[in-house]
Formats: structure tokens, sequence, C-alpha cells
């Protein structure tokens, strides 16, 4: 079944390049007839011709189907019946002379070369590009092939790479000239395989002879290597740029809520992070129901687990807000302490119902891989789904604080509790509701943090700290300031970690933080005014 | 001039002892030579572009007993904090004596240069009793050391006990002070406050919550400081700062409107406009 | 005088009490240890001792939170660092002192041996004096105090702030512990010590006077706690707790007073570690963990802040309940303590201490 597909695409190679019949005739002689030389010589001699009907029959020859009988006809035989390799005209049986044609390893590796190079005529522009990037490293006999797929290709990403390879083959030209063109071509490229491939050139050998001889050549692949480098600096910094704005949305996630929970009532809440642990696990429980009732739309799952994560965590923030919080406001080391041990409670629950080991949560299929940009930087889709996301979620939340009763009665009791229960607003209520929203934007959070990194009981004490850290940074009650911070935070990370490593880049932005916060103690964005003495 | 106080005043946010003591007396050495107690020049604080004191001068002679009034939000205490170091000021001079530049000194130093506050709402360590409240606010060494091997002396024990009796709180002295009553709080914090022995007083409505009884006592005593010390009082109550006043200012949306004895600022058309009422 | 000013620390139902303890721990429980053969009913097991000996330097540990927390209202969620940074102190010493009797064979500790290093480190240079490390028990811990809450306390970070704040100090120094390349043993930290000035770890003699050490310790530390709060420092440290403004404005900079209780406390910590590790045997970065420290804070409000003695029982009855918690039901204990965490703070605000006031007060009324 698998070969007569691969017959079936070679056929139709064939029939979309229109020439099926102009196969070299000594090449096919020798390739049935001839020893193991002989036999490379006629792959090399067909390859070159850049004929894609030679394609079924090296494949044929590859999978053992091609058969010869002494006077040099070629057949393929299959399950599915006999055909002339060179008329491609059906026979109803193979003659009884004919004989397979084995190989050994060296022609066998000439044929996978080839066959790699067929590949740049697949209809799938992924294998077109696959097979172009392969052949970066290629033979000069394919030459032809390239500069043919070259003249045809229309997708840019596989141009490129043909160029680049079509280049890298030139390099071992004799004539200056070409090689002079092949070094500026590969200037263009974006990758450290391209810059290796050109630093070889100015090495010496034993003798002190630069590796390319003519030094013109060589000036240009210096001007080539720097480009390059430029180039790989420019992603280099470009992916810190990115990772360190994808840590920052993930910050962002985890300390919206704590911002505006401490905000609103000045509580820090310890439990936060076991409230996007809660977020993780609703999402895991949601995949898994999928698994079971729904497969067949398993990939939809994050999609339904998404209000869920929202709506668990924010029904156990309202109930912890109500059971316990609310009877400790105007004591913050208090709040702070009980909801620590609630955070405990919590810790130990999960391991109770899911167990103490990480629980595995997949990313849909349309989540997974990525797509690359400037040459060899790779954003994997996840990453970029959470970032969206979590620009999302606070637009949201910036909409309920300034859209709704809700957000309106929130930033009442923020100003001015006392105030606003002279006013009438039921505070209580606007406190539960207000708790119920951060925890549920923590909820979000711990689903888009399922798709990252593992789920586990102990997910939210990796982020409690950090997350603090925006919120103080950020300043209190600042929606702007936590964007900032987390931001910030993250891709001042993201810097650090090369030159520090991941520990010491950490240590360094609490010190940056610790030393921040000596000129401006109130964070980022603080409302300055009359202090009332009490 | 202006751009380097706005600076010091930025530094002086996080507290920055060392290039204040660099540039000014020592505490103790108040120098009253030329008869003004206290020197304000073009004062100005703003919170978010709002202005709590604008361009505001006034000036204090020793001895004085000042009032200052007006109308909710005019800047009364943003004024105090100026004094007392809590706040400081964007721009302008504030000066305790002749010498003692107010905005280069923190809070702490202004107090033991010899300037007490009382705030609006009495303000008492709650949970230490009365006489420890006094012990606290006498005029001794208030470094960290001299308190670890603080003894009360004779001295000292006549002294607190004479505030108590002026202050009528002798025999509650063992009592904690969160269970006084809003009254005797008010009384305990002028206790400090004389225990302190300052040379200036800044009182923010010091007979809020007081009986009539009790304003006169207060009245009397205000009057009997003043000479020896100077005293600002900010009151709403207009009974008793006609009472107590020889000299009124009216604050007004951060600056000075009118300023003198009381029957000249209770006649001026603009005072009676935004305050008084008519 | 300063004999008179001593004796009034306690009453004499106060002294009474130390002196009991004392004798507990320096003459009756050593001699059930060393002096009652292992099959009597009165033998003392030196598990117990080593429990007992732990627990000890844990009520040390909450009297130095007491201080900071109950007295200048200062609630530290990084008292473990202090605590650990005392222990690694010792450790430093205790690890020189294996010398080759090590399994690498060499002078250096075996982590070094294990990373290729060929020499020690610089800041290791000294370790192998006792004296020197019994400086640093208290200095490293002390010098960190002092610059952190200098920075913290000059820009008047408090309450809340002032404690996650510290929270991260620690976390901060538990990852830059964690690493092999900080030259304090990474993940594994300290282990497998020998001897201590000279006398074998393993001998029960070397335990038992561990165990008074740390008894010792503890009641001195509780003497000169109650020496700092019953002076007009502690009053000031009081009202700085419950009115900072007002000290202020009464002449008081609050920075010196707050630096003062801060870095001592640190100290206490330090020395507490120090004791830690040689009876437990083993320090390493996990001490240094958020959750450690904010453990120390409920020992402290389960007895009572602001008594001294409160928080000395409380992380004896926390401590106590985990060692058999974690014998009988491993997977509840983290239920327990996250209650305990809750109820104290919801119904008994004032711990142990204050519910035995309120039961007193109680009775005296009925009485009269």
């Amino acid at each position: 079944m698998k070969h007569l597909c691969r017959y079936c695409i070679a056929t139709l190679f064939a029939v979309w390049l229109g020439n099926a019949h102009a196969l070299d005739a000594t090449a096919l002689q020798n390739l049935a007839m001839g020893d193991n030389d002989a036999r490379i010589t006629a792959i090399e001699t067909l390859v070159a011709a850049g004929d894609v009907a030679a394609l079924p029959v090296l494949q044929a020859l590859q999978d053992g189907a091609l058969q010869a009988t002494p006077t040099g006809r070629l057949l393929i035989v299959t399950e599915a019946g006999v055909t002339d390799a060179v008329t491609n005209q059906p026979l109803a049986h193979a003659p009884e002379d004919a004989s397979r044609i084995t190989i050994n390893n060296r022609v066998r590796r000439a044929l996978e070369a080839a066959l790699a190079a067929f590949k740049l005529f697949s209809s799938d522009s992924a294998k077109r590009l696959e097979a172009a990037q392969q052949l970066a490293e290629g033979d000069p006999v394919l030459l032809p092939l390239v500069k043919k797929a070259l003249a045809s290709e229309r997708n840019p990403t596989v141009h490129n790479a043909l160029e680049l390879a079509h280049s890298g083959m030139e390099l071992k030209s004799d004539d200056p000239q070409q090689r002079l063109a092949a070094v500026q071509t590969l200037g263009n490229s974006a990758q450290e395989a391209t810059k290796n491939r050109l630093l070889v050139l100015l090495e010496k050998d034993g003798a002190g002879q630069f590796a390319e001889p003519d030094a013109k050549v060589r000036a240009a692949a210096e001007k080539a290597i720097a480009a390059i480098e430029q180039r790989l600096k420019v992603a280099e910094y470009a992916g810190h740029v990115f990772t360190g704005i994808s840590l920052g949305s993930i910050l962002l996630l985890a300390a919206l809520g704590l911002a505006i929970v401490y905000g609103l009532m000045g509580v820090i809440n310890m439990a936060h992070g076991e409230l996007l642990m809660i977020g993780a696990y609703a999402t895991y429980v949601v995949q898994n129901l999928f698994k079971t009732y729904l497969p067949q739309h398993l990939d939809l799952y994050l999609i339904a687990a998404v209000p869920v994560a929202f709506g668990v965590a924010a029904l156990v923030g309202m109930a912890l807000e109500r059971g316990v919080i609310r009877h400790l406001y105007g004591r913050p080391l208090e709040t702070l302490l009980a909801t620590w041990g609630i955070s405990l409670i919590l810790i130990q629950l999960m391991r109770t119902m899911f167990g103490a080991q990480n629980v595995e949560v997949a990313n849909p299929s349309w989540m997974t891989g990525g797509v690359t940009v400037l040459g060899s930087l790779v954003l994997p889709y996840n990453r970029i789904v959470i970032i969206v996301f979590a620009m999302l979620v606070l637009c949201l939340v910036w909409l309920a604080l300034t859209h709704t009763r809700l957000g309106l009665h929130v930033r009442a009791v923020t100003q001015n509790r006392s105030m606003a229960d002279c006013m009438g607003i039921p505070t209580g209520r606007t406190d539960m509701l207000a708790f119920g929203l951060g925890a549920g934007v923590a909820g979000l959070g711990g689903c888009a943090m399922s798709q990252i990194g593992n789920v586990g009981p102990e997910l939210g004490q990796g982020y409690i700290v950090d997350s603090f850290m925006v919120v103080v940074l950020g300043g209190v009650g600042q929606i702007a300031g936590t964007v900032y911070a987390a931001l910030g935070l993250g891709v001042m990370n993201k810097f650090l970690e090369p030159y520090w490593g991941a520990v010491l880049a950490k240590i360094m932005l609490l010190v940056f933080i610790i030393l921040f916060i000596q000129k401006r103690p109130q964070g980022l964005f603080a409302a300055k005014g009359r202090t009332v003495e009490g | 001039m202006k751009a380097e106080l706005t600076t010091s005043g930025i530094d002086g946010i996080d507290g920055n002892e060392i290039t204040g003591l660099a540039h000014v007396a020592m505490p103790g050495t108040l120098d009253l030579s030329h008869g003004t107690v206290l020197y304000l020049d073009a004062i100005t604080v703003s919170f978010d572009g709002f202005r709590a004191l604008n361009e505001l001068s006034l000036t204090v002679d020793a001895g004085e007993l000042r009032c200052i009034i007006g109308p909710n939000g005019a800047g009364k205490t943003t004024l105090m904090d100026v004094i007392t170091g809590k706040t400081r000021p964007d721009s302008g001079t504030a000066y305790f004596g002749q010498t003692l530049d107010l905005t280069r000194l923190n809070e702490h130093e202004i107090a033991r240069t010899g300037i007490g506050r009382k705030f609006q709402k009495p303000t008492v360590f709650e949970h230490h009793t009365v006489f420890e409240n006094l012990e606290l606010a006498i005029k001794v060494d208030k470094g960290i050391w001299a308190s670890l091997f603080w003894r009360l002396g004779a001295e000292q024990k006549d002294r607190i006990a004479a505030t108590l009796d002026l202050i009528g709180l002798s025999a509650l002295a063992g009592r904690e002070a969160g269970t006084l009553s809003h009254g005797q709080k008010q009384w305990l914090e002028i206790g400090m406050l004389l225990a302190q022995e300052p040379k200036l007083l800044l009182l923010d409505e010091p007979v809020a919550g007081m009986t009539d009884a009790e304003r006169e006592r207060t009245a009397e005593l205000f009057t009997s400081l003043a000479g020896e010390h100077s005293l600002i009082v900010v009151e709403h109550d207009m009974e008793f700062v006609t009472s107590i006043a020889r000299k009124v200012t009216v604050l007004h949306e951060g600056r000075v409107l009118a300023e003198g004895a009381m029957e000249h600022v209770q006649n001026n058309e603009q005072v009676i406009e935004v305050y008084l009422g008519r | 005088m300063m004999i008179e000013r001593l004796s009034q620390l306690y009453g004499a139902k106060g002294w009474l009490a130390i002196a009991i303890f004392l004798a507990l721990v320096c003459v009756l429980m050593p001699v059930l240890y060393l002096a009652v053969p292992e099959d009597s009913p009165f033998h003392v097991s030196a598990w117990l001792i080593t429990l007992l000996g732990k627990i000890m330097c844990y009520a040390l540990l909450a009297l130095a939170m007491d201080l900071v927390w109950g007295y200048a209202g200062i609630l530290s969620l990084g008292h473990g660092l202090f605590f650990a940074l005392g222990g690694y102190a010792l450790g430093m010493y205790l690890m020189r002192m294996i010398g080759r009797e090590s399994e690498s064979g060499s002078d250096l500790p075996d982590f070094m041996v294990f990373l290729d290093w060929k020499e020690l480190p610089w800041y290791w240079a000294g370790t192998d004096q006792f004296w020197y490390c019994a400086l640093l028990i208290v200095l490293a811990p002390g010098l960190l105090a002092l610059v952190f809450g200098y920075f913290a306390f000059r820009s008047r970070i408090k309450g809340v702030y002032f404690s996650i704040i510290t929270q991260a100090l620690t976390f901060a120094a538990m990852l830059l512990f964690f690493r092999n390349d900080t030259g304090f043993g990474g993940n594994n930290g300290f282990t497998d010590f020998k001897r201590i000035l000279g006398f074998s770890l393993a001998d029960p003699a070397t335990k038992a006077t561990l165990f008074i050490a740390s008894g010792v310790a503890l009641i001195l530390a509780l003497l000169l706690c109650r020496y700092i709060v019953t002076s007009k420092l502690g009053r000031v440290l009081t009202a700085i707790r419950d009115t900072e403004s007002r000290v202020r404005f009464c002449g008081y900079n609050p920075l010196p007073y707050k630096l003062f209780a801060w870095t001592l406390s640190a100290m206490l910590c330090g020395i507490a570690g120090a004791l830690y590790v040689p009876q437990v045997g083993i320090i390493n970065p996990s001490e240094m963990s958020p959750a450690n420290s904010i453990e120390i804070a409920i020992w402290t409000a389960v007895g009572g802040r602001g008594t001294l003695v409160g928080p000395i029982i409380g992380a004896a009855l926390v401590n106590g309940a985990k060692s058999w918690f974690t014998v009988a039901f491993p997977e509840y204990w983290l239920y327990f303590l996250g209650l305990l965490f809750i109820l104290v703070t919801l119904f008994l605000p004032q711990g142990m201490m204050g519910l035995a006031q309120r039961l007193r007060s109680k009775r005296n009324t009925h009485e009269s």
C-alpha cells in the first residue's frame, strides 16, 4: 500500500513535468547491466539531467523492485503489477529471464542522495524546504537538479534555501568568479552552519595555504561572515525579546489577579500560587474528560478548559474570601499567615486527589510546532498563543474594572472603603466578587501554564515569589504598573540569563528590585497624595 | 538656589541624613537672635499636579501664639507636614530660627531641635501606660544605647509627675493609654508635647472632643505657654480661636489669604467669602 | 546595679521555672541519657536527646522571631536564611574537621573533589579555626541583616511589603546555595561530619554537651531579650510597632532601633543554626526555603507574640506535633499545619499565652 502511494506520487511528478520518456538510455543501460561503479555513474547522470521521470526508477531500485533482463530491459515489479520502467507501460507479467538488481552500500548512498535531491520537486513545500536544507552540504553533482528546482520554485522560503544550497555547491567550483558569486549569496544567510562553511574557506592548511586560494573570494567571505554574524545577533536579540515577553506574559497572568486583590484589600494572598495550580489542574481534568468522552474533538479541549479554569479558581477564591480572609481585614500580616495555611492545605489536597507526581497535559496539535523567523529563530506556537492570551485577559480585566458596575464598586472601595460603605456600595459583596475575579484570572494563568510547563502540586510555589516581585515593582493597585513590571522583569531576565546563568540572573533581579524600591518605595506607578495620619 | 533645594528635597525623600547634617547646626543650637522662630518662604507642594501649598510664605515671631484657620483642603495639615519634615516641599525655603534649614532635616531631627507636633487625631502609644508615654517623650538622649541602659532618675520622675499634674492624669498614670477617653488622649498628647520641652508647638485641632471646661483650661494653658514657647494652633472652633488668638492667619487654596488681628481678619471681605460665611 | 536590674527581669516564679528548666536540661536529661543503662525504663534514647536538642534550637529561632515580630512589628519571612547561614558557618568548620577521613581521602571537602577543584575558595580561608567560624556564626547573618535592614528600613518599607521582600531574599539565597559553583556543596550541602573541637560527634558525651549548650543558649537568649524588651529600648520598639510616626515626632530615629532588633534577631538565628547542625548532622539549602521561614512565624503565633516565653512553648508544641505526625500520619501533617495557620490567626491572635491570660482573668472575675 505504502509503495503504491509512492509510485502514484512519483507518476504524478512525471505527468506534472510532462516529459516522461526522455531518460538517458545509456544511463539506464548501465543501471541494468553495469557493475556498481557504472551504476553510480548512471545514477549521477540521471540526477544531473534533472529529469523527474527518473524518480520512479530510482525509487524502485532502492526498494528492490527494479528488475532487469539480460538484454537490458528494465522492469518495475511490485505487488500491484509489472510496468516497463522506460516506457511506463503496464505488462501482463514479468519476462522469465528478468532478475532483481542488487546493490551494495556505496550505490545505496548515491541513491539516497539522489532521491533526496528529487524531493526538491515534492508538492509539499515543507518537504522541499527540508530537501533544500539537506543539499546545503550536497555533492556538486546534484547542481543541475538544484538549478532546475530554483527556476521553478515559487515559495520564497524554499527559494531562499535553494539559493543557499546552490551557492554551497558552487563554492566547490573551480572558477573563482563562480565561487565569488556563491560567497556573496551565502552572505544573505542567517544560519550558523553557513557561517561555519564560510569560515572553512579562511582556514590555512598545514603548509600555510588558505583553503580558498583566491584573495578576492576570501575578502568577500570575510564580509559575508560579518553580515551573517550581524544577522545572527539580531536574531539572538529578537529571541531574547520574544522569550522575555513570553515569560513576562506568564508573570503577568500570575501577578494580575494578585494585583487586583492586593490593590483592593491590601491582602497578600499567599495562596494565590495555588489558585494558579487549581487552574492548571482544571485544565488537566477537562483534557481527560475530552479524552474519555469526546476523543474526536480532543484538540478543542483547551477552549473548553479556559472557562472551566476561570470558574473553578474563582469559586475557590470566593469561598476563601468568605470563609477566612474576610475575618482578617485590617490585619495584613495575619492574613498573610492564614492564606499560607490555605496554600498548604490546597497543595496537600491536590496530592491526595491527583498524586504527588506531575500530571500530563498535552498541547493541542494546533499549538505544537512553531514559526521560523529571521532565518534561525523558531517561535513556538504555544508561546505565541500564551502571549496573545495574556493580552486578551489583560484587556478583559481592564474592561471589567473600567466598564462594569463591579469595576466601579471595586475602584470606589479601593480608594475609600468607609466612604464607599456609606454610599451604599455593598463592600462585602464587592470584596467577594473582586477576590473571585482575581482568583479566576489566576485560574486562567494556571490554564496557560499547563501548556508550557509541568503541572504538579508545587506549580504555584514556583511562581509566588516572582509574582509578588511583579506586584512590588509595579506598585499597589496599578494594573499598568503590573503590566510594565511583568514584561520588564521577563525581558530583563531573559537578557541577563545568557551572561549570568538562570540562577544568578534571578538573584540579580531580586537585588535590582530591592535597590529600586530604595528610590521608589511605592513601586513604579504609585499614587502620591497627602498621607492620612492615623 | 531653587534648583539646589529641589535636589536636596529629592535626596531627602529617602532620608539622606548625612548631607543634611553636614550643612546645618547640630540640634539644640536654635538661634532666635532676630526674634523670628519660623520663616517660610514661597513653599510649594504638589501632589499629582494638585498644589496643596502654593508659594506660601509665613513668618512666626518667637513667643507668639498664632492661629491658623481655613476651609478644608486649604493646606493646613500639609503646612504642618512641611514644618515637621514629613513632606518635602517641591520648592521654597523653611527655616527654624536663623540657622536650621527644615527642608534638610528628618522628622526626628526636627523634633530634637525643638518642634513638637500634635496630630489632628490624638496619637499616643496605646499599648503603653500614661506614665510610659510621658517617659518616652521627655527630653533626654534619644539614641539607641542611651535607651538600652536608661534608668529613670529623680529629676525626670519629678518632671513627669509635674506634667501629669498639669494635664490632670496623675490618677491614671498606670492606665494603658488605649483605654483613655478621647479628651484624655488629647491631654496626654499635649502632655507628651510639653515633656519634649519644644520651642515651637504645632497643634492640630487640639480641642476637638473636649468639654467646655476642658477647652477653657486648654485656652489658659496655651496663653500661659506663649512667650516662653511659640505656638501654632490650627483650629476650626472659632470661639476657641477668638479666646486665645492675638494674630490669625487664614489659608485658602494653599496660600495665605489674610493675616492680622482677629477683628481685622473677621472683617476681611475675601475671608468672609471663602470661610466665615455671611 | 546591673545585678539588681537582672534580678528584676523575672519574678520569683519565673526564676524558679528557669532554674527547673536548666536542671532538667543540664543535669537530669544528660544523666538519664548517659548514666542510666539502656534497658532501664528511665533511659533516655539518643533519638530523644537529638529531637529535644533540635526543638530547643527551633525555640531559640522562635524567640528571635518574637523579638522582631512581637515587639517591633516586623514580620520576617526570611529568618530561615539567617538560621541556615549560622549552620553553614559552623558546617564549614565541621567539613574541614573531616580531613582525610572523607570518602575521597583528600584534604578538600568531598564535594570540591567531585567538582575537580584543586584548592579551597578564598572565602573558606580560616574555616579550620573554630574561633573564626564561631565569629562567622553571628557575623554572617548579622552583617547580611544589617545591610539588608539598613536599606529596607531607610526607605521605610514595612508591613507585608517588608515580609515579602524578606521572603524573596531567602528564596534568592536558596537558589544561590543550590548552585554547585557557589562552593557550599550545592544540593547536598554539608554532611558526614566527624568531630567538633576534637570530640567525635558520634560520642554520646558530645551529644549531651551539644544538648546542654542548646538549652543554656536558649535561656541566655531569653534573658537577653527580656532585658531588652523591659528596657526603654523595648518600649521604643513597641511604640514604633504601634505608631511609628509619633515616635519620630518624639525625636527618636526609628532606623537604628529597628536595625538593632533586626540584626540581633538574625544573630540569634545564626547561633540557633550553629547549634542545630552538629546535632542533626546535615545542612543544605532547603533550610532556606520560604516555607521553612514562614513556619517559624506560626510557632511564634501559636505560643503568643510579644511574650518571649510563648514562642518557645509554641516551637516546642508545633515541632513535637510535627515529629509525631510525620511518623503516624505523614499525609495529614500539611493539613494539620495549614489548619493551625488558619485557626490560630482567626481565633487565637494572642496565642497560647493570650489564651492562658484570658482564662486566668476570667477565673479572677469569677472569684471576686
